[in-house]
């Protein structure tokens, strides 16, 4: 059902022309990553040094300088691409801009030291186009990632932004729209995986005039960044997606529920909404359809609950972020009462996609069961960590090994965690698996939001164990028995074993009880909290053994249980490690080996990191 | 000694009455006075008409929210899983050690509060540590005593 395209569409659409006719495809502009992982490493000195430089060298007018949201190549940062040609510079500081200027921008010349070299060939790339990092990945929802300018809404308006908007809101009936994604076959990109079109569908068939939609970006999940790298590059896409979901189910008020621990996410998205309603995107008679939606924003305050989305509701409405048992469900009765559909940043960033290029389209891309593409933060012990996108479907190993790059300094990689501290670790012997839904399910982990974490030889299995039962005891919001104690009593005998106190039993123990807290808790917190146990027992019991019955750690990390000494055949005792060491237990005579008290040692391990000549070892 | 309650009331003069803004107030009320006075609790309650208990829930729940004063610098380090795995927690004790306090404390000079979060979403950089605002990637405990000296001694001069 086409309805005429209002006047309010049609200057939208006329704009958009005009943009792309001014625009000069040979026209040189160079790309600064401003995303947090590369300001992190002061890429804002470097944008500000190419401001100066352009100047100095006199070519501001005729180069286009861009700061842009994260391609995804964290580890290589501060990335500069300059375009056309994405010629692709990595770790530039500033003192390389004015080389980059003269040699590259004014004489086309290629600065080798600034080139990325592939760890596996050792061969020096020119082009981001053939770094094998993005040569083996499926970019569609961090497509503009790298490209546009986040604060420019014209930027995104160039790249075909709020196209479907438009073709929703005149040429579809929401339940076309709905259909629409129902037929994708998309699913929720927030962990749980439920279809997408389903769940607007309830929403939308619910009874009550006044129904909400929640954007939930509080990514909780620690090591995972996907949705701050996306809403840092292309916040527009995720609020087209709001509007077109809020169209389709009748909703006229949408909230975002962002961290507050990501401050440049929320200022781009804060900036995002108030140029949409600017240009009529957001407010009254949207883009003259006659509907309208608007969007406020809600900081979370630092809890991991607040991501369960019972949770996310009483935080919105001003209580303590606690579950509650569903149903009923939030498409029944969510915020104050009223219908509310809420999904993930990503899962609104897809829909825009699947509006512009049909169902069809998305639903070729995946597995039968899982459609599209999915995001992934590829963090941990490997080469090249960043943000990738690739074709649900793929394997681990391809994913790990060749677009991760392998392990770092030689080491042999072990597991991979994923799906946070709901999710397990799966043994490199499974890498063949592919990464949808059901596989991981199957594995003893699941999918989650995409934090991939990878580990090796020297990451101990059961100190992970601990490290997540310390943080689900942690962030436990306390209303089930079976959570706060549960939990606790979960990560004590973890810690016991750790520190060398583990007895006969505990193994057997600790399964029991996590059966116990999954079957008694109300919520997703506690129901996956005991997750990270059961597959590090199942895959890794001989290290669980190891701890238990000879105290050992055999990855050297659990402290009571291992010590430091220094290789005197190694040593040429430079004294650096004595310098460094806060508890002064190391001792020697300079160019002779050092050595290391271990009365008085902690254990910090500052002296292995200090030293030079991997003099220093744990046993 | 009572806070100077102008501010809040211009956060409050934001928000309508009702459960509702108690989050977002008490945010702001957090980043202007690096923790939540307990005047200032007290003023949200009769402000927003909700019991003082209510306020006092909300401000205790959430780990944003500190009750205590903190000190003139905050110091964050990321224990998120990426930066676990590469060396997180030795980067916050050695912080520790070289200014005698615990996460979550404050020196007794009122200089720093030192402070452990769950991931800051630069996992990609890991171990990550954040001091006033500024972000620290790949850091190693080996590198903090120069961080921490550093920024110090940019602050002598602006201060005089
Ligand atoms: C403890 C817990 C934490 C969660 N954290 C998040 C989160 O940070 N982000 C998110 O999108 N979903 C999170 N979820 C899932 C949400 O409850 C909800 O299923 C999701 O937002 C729905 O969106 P989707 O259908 O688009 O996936 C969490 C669930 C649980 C149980
Ligand atoms: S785990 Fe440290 S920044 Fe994410």
């Amino acid at each position: 059902m086409a309805k005429a395209r209002s006047v309010a569409a049609l200057e939208l659409e006329k704009r958009r022309e005009e943009i792309l006719g001014g625009q000069d495809p040979s026209r040189i502009s160079i790309k600064v990553c401003g995303g947090t992982g590369c300001l992190a490493l002061s890429s804002d000195e470097v944008a500000q040094a190419f401001e100066r430089e352009l100047r100095a060298q006199g070519v501001e007018g005729s180069v286009a300088l861009k700061t842009t949201g994260c391609p995804g190549f964290c580890e290589q940062g501060p990335l500069v691409v300059v375009h056309p040609q994405r010629i692709f510079y990595t770790h530039v500081k500033p003192d390389d801009v004015a080389e980059i200027v003269s040699k590259t921008i004014l004489q086309g010349e290629i600065i080798d030291r600034l080139l990325y070299k592939d760890p596996s060939s050792g061969e020096k790339i020119v082009y981001e186009t053939e770094v094998p990092f993005y040569k083996e990945q499926k970019r569609i929802l961090l497509k503009e990632s790298g490209l546009i300018d986040p604060r420019e809404i014209e930027d995104y308006l160039a790249a075909g932004g709020y196209k479907a908007l438009a073709r929703a809101l005149f040429e579809m009936t929401p339940d076309e729209v709905i259909a629409e994604i129902k037929q994708s076959g998309l699913r929720g990109r927030g962990g749980a995986g439920f279809s997408t079109g389903v769940k607007w569908e309830l929403c939308r068939q619910a009874k009550g005039e006044t129904k909400y939609i929640i954007c939930n970006a509080d990514e909780g999940d620690p090591g995972a960044f996907q949705d701050r790298g996306l809403i840092e590059a292309n916040p527009h896409s995720v609020l087209e997606g709001m509007i077109i979901g809020a169209y389709a189910i009748g909703a006229q008020q949408g909230f975002i529920y962002i961290r507050n621990e990501y401050p440049l996410a929320v200022e781009l998205i804060r900036l995002a909404v108030q140029q949409a309603r600017e240009r009529g995107l957001l407010g009254e008679d949207i883009l003259g359809s006659g509907a309208s939606f608007d969007v406020e924003i809600q900081l979370g305050a630092g809890a991991f609950v607040c991501g369960e989305e019972t949770a996310l509701i009483a935080s919105l409405e001003g209580r303590i972020g606690e579950p509650r048992t569903r149903p009923p469900y939030p498409a029944q009765s969510g915020l104050w009462g009223m219908p509310t559909n809420i999904n993930n940043v990503k899962t609104w960033a897809w829909v825009p996609h699947i509006i512009h290029n049909g169902a069809g389209w998305f639903s070729q891309m995946g597995t039968e069961k899982s459609k599209g593409t999915t995001v992934f933060s590829v963090v941990g012990k490997i080469k090249n960590t960043g943000l990738v996108e690739v074709p649900m479907g793929i394997s681990l190993r391809h994913l790990i090994e060749d677009i991760g790059g392998g392990a770092t300094n030689g080491k042999k990689l072990k597991a991979v965690q994923t799906g946070g501290p709901s999710g397990g670790c799966i043994p490199e012997s499974l890498w063949h698996l592919p990464v949808d839904y059901d596989s991981l399910r199957e594995a003893g982990s699941i999918m989650g939001s995409g934090g991939l974490i990878v580990m090796d030889e020297s990451t101990c299995m059961v100190d992970i164990a601990r490290y997540f039962l310390n943080f689900t005891k942690f962030e436990s919001c306390g209303k089930c028995t079976a959570c706060r104690e549960g939990v606790l009593r979960m990560y004590e005998i973890l810690d016991y074993i750790t520190r060398g106190y583990g007895q006969e039993g505990d193994i057997e123990l600790l399964e029991e009880l996590g059966k116990a807290v999954k079957a008694s808790s109300l919520c997703g917190l506690g129901q996956t909290a005991p997750n990270p146990v059961p597959t590090t027992i199942r895959y890794f019991r001989e290290e669980y053994e190891a701890h238990v019955k000879e105290k050992t750690c055999p990855a050297g990390v659990c402290k009571s249980l291992i010590t430091f000494y220094i290789v005197p055949e190694k040593c040429p005792g430079c004294g650096l490690c004595a310098r460094y060491c806060t508890e002064k237990s190391i001792s020697g005579e300079k160019n002779k080996p050092y050595f290391i008290d271990e009365e008085k040692c902690i254990r910090c391990g500052i002296c292995r990191e200090v030293c030079k000549f991997d003099a220093v070892l744990v046993k | 000694m009572t806070a100077d309650m102008s501010k809040v009331d211009t956060i409050l003069d934001r928000y309508g009455q009702g459960q509702r803004g108690l989050i977002p107030s008490l945010l702001e009320i957090q980043k202007v006075y690096h923790y939540l006075p307990p005047e200032a609790l007290q003023r949200v309650a009769d402000r927003l008409s909700i019991p003082m208990i209510q306020v006092y829930q909300v401000a205790s729940f959430y780990k944003a929210f500190s009750l205590e004063p903190r000190g003139e610098h905050l110091i964050t380090v990321c224990l998120g899983t990426a930066c676990h795995v590469r060396g997180g927690e030795m980067l916050i004790e050695q912080i520790g050690r070289l200014l005698n306090v615990k996460a979550g404390e404050t020196t007794k000079d009122m200089q720093f509060t030192l402070e452990a979060v769950n991931c800051l979403g630069c996992c990609a950089l890991g171990p990550v540590m954040v001091l006033d605002g500024k972000y620290y990637g790949s850091m190693a405990a080996s590198k903090v005593e120069k961080v921490l000296d550093k920024s110090m001694k940019q602050e002598v001069p602006a201060n005089g």
